[in-house]
């Protein structure tokens, strides 16, 4: 059998799935939410590529690299508002971030 | 054997992103997260996509998930405080991780069935990274600055953001120092013998 569209569809399914059910699994932990964030836009550019690849057109290579960008940069902004909410608060708990309007 | 390869990469990166979210210690999260990128760039070589793969290489392992560890390490959290009370929450999830699954499988199982296929990972180029190439700075010059400007945007708001002044640290101010004259270092007596000043 050929190593084909649908092994890397399957894949990426899910690789999004666990990002999905992780984000739920750990609502205390902003942390672990980023990462399954992360593990989530790394499913959607397996898809971009995959498709591109095996459809014979770049678009889908680029269109990942933008992703990829928006990832990284998604991942310095949490982390950078992570790091402010610990110096105000002395802690991350999700659930007490609604304290911090105002 | 390529898809013997395919089976074997694959399992690593589904057990590894399983581990991201079930580890106990988000440190143990973060280092599988980064085996779960590692192996995903493997699975792009094995198209052929080697750019996308070293890109992934770089950026995630490289840049992210250092990140990731530096602020886990750096905030001092009590993690088995977080972690207690998870358990309730697994049902939830698993029902949530069916339904989305299930639309996944089905969209996929509809759409995918009459895809016209033609397997080439660099159209029109010898090479993956001369194909990206040929096209990035042509046909996809906008995007491509669109991305110079995301990370722009993204590189100051995390500087803004974290960015303190505190008064008692000691900073060096370069516009005094430059503005220094000899007069105000120092002043010129002439103190008479057996006196002193």
């Amino acid at each position: 059998m050929d190593l084909g569209l649908s092994h890397y569809l399957a894949v990426s399914a899910a690789l999004f799935t666990i990002g999905v059910v992780g984000i739920f699994v750990n609502r205390k932990n902003i942390i672990v939410i980023l990462m399954a964030i992360e593990l989530i836009l790394l499913s959607v550019n397996l898809n971009l590529i995959a498709f591109s690849v095996f459809s014979g057109t770049i678009a889908g290579q680029i269109f990942a690299m933008l992703v990829l960008t928006v990832a990284a940069a998604e991942a310095a902004v949490g982390l950078a508002i992570l790091v402010v909410y610990f110096r105000n608060r002395g802690d991350i708990a999700v659930e007490n971030v609604d304290l911090m309007k105002g | 054997m390529a898809v013997f390869a395919f089976y074997l990469i694959a399992a690593v990166v589904l057990v590894s992103a399983l581990s991201v979210i079930m580890a106990r210690n988000p440190v143990h999260s973060v280092l599988w997260l980064i085996l779960a990128f590692f192996s995903s760039a493997g699975l792009l070589v094995l198209i052929g996509a080697e750019f996308l793969a070293m890109l992934l290489v770089v950026v995630y392992v490289g840049a992210v998930a250092v990140l990731f560890l530096f602020v886990v390490m750096m905030l001092d959290v009590d993690f088995v405080e977080l972690k207690r009370g998870t358990l309730r929450y697994w049902p939830f999830a698993v029902l949530v991780g069916i339904i989305f699954a299930a639309e996944i499988v089905l969209a996929s199982v509809i759409g995918a069935a009459d895809m016209a296929m033609n397997f080439d990972a660099s159209p029109g180029a010898d090479t993956n990274t001369e194909a990206i190439g040929q096209v990035m700075y042509t046909q996809y010059l906008l995007l491509f600055q669109m991305a110079g400007v995301i990370l722009l945007v993204a590189m100051v708001g995390a500087i803004v953001l974290t960015l303190r002044h505190r008064p008692e640290t000691k900073r060096q101010n370069i516009a005094k120092q430059t503005s220094r004259r000899r007069g105000d270092a120092y002043e010129l007596k002439d103190p008479t013998p057996g006196q002193g000043i």
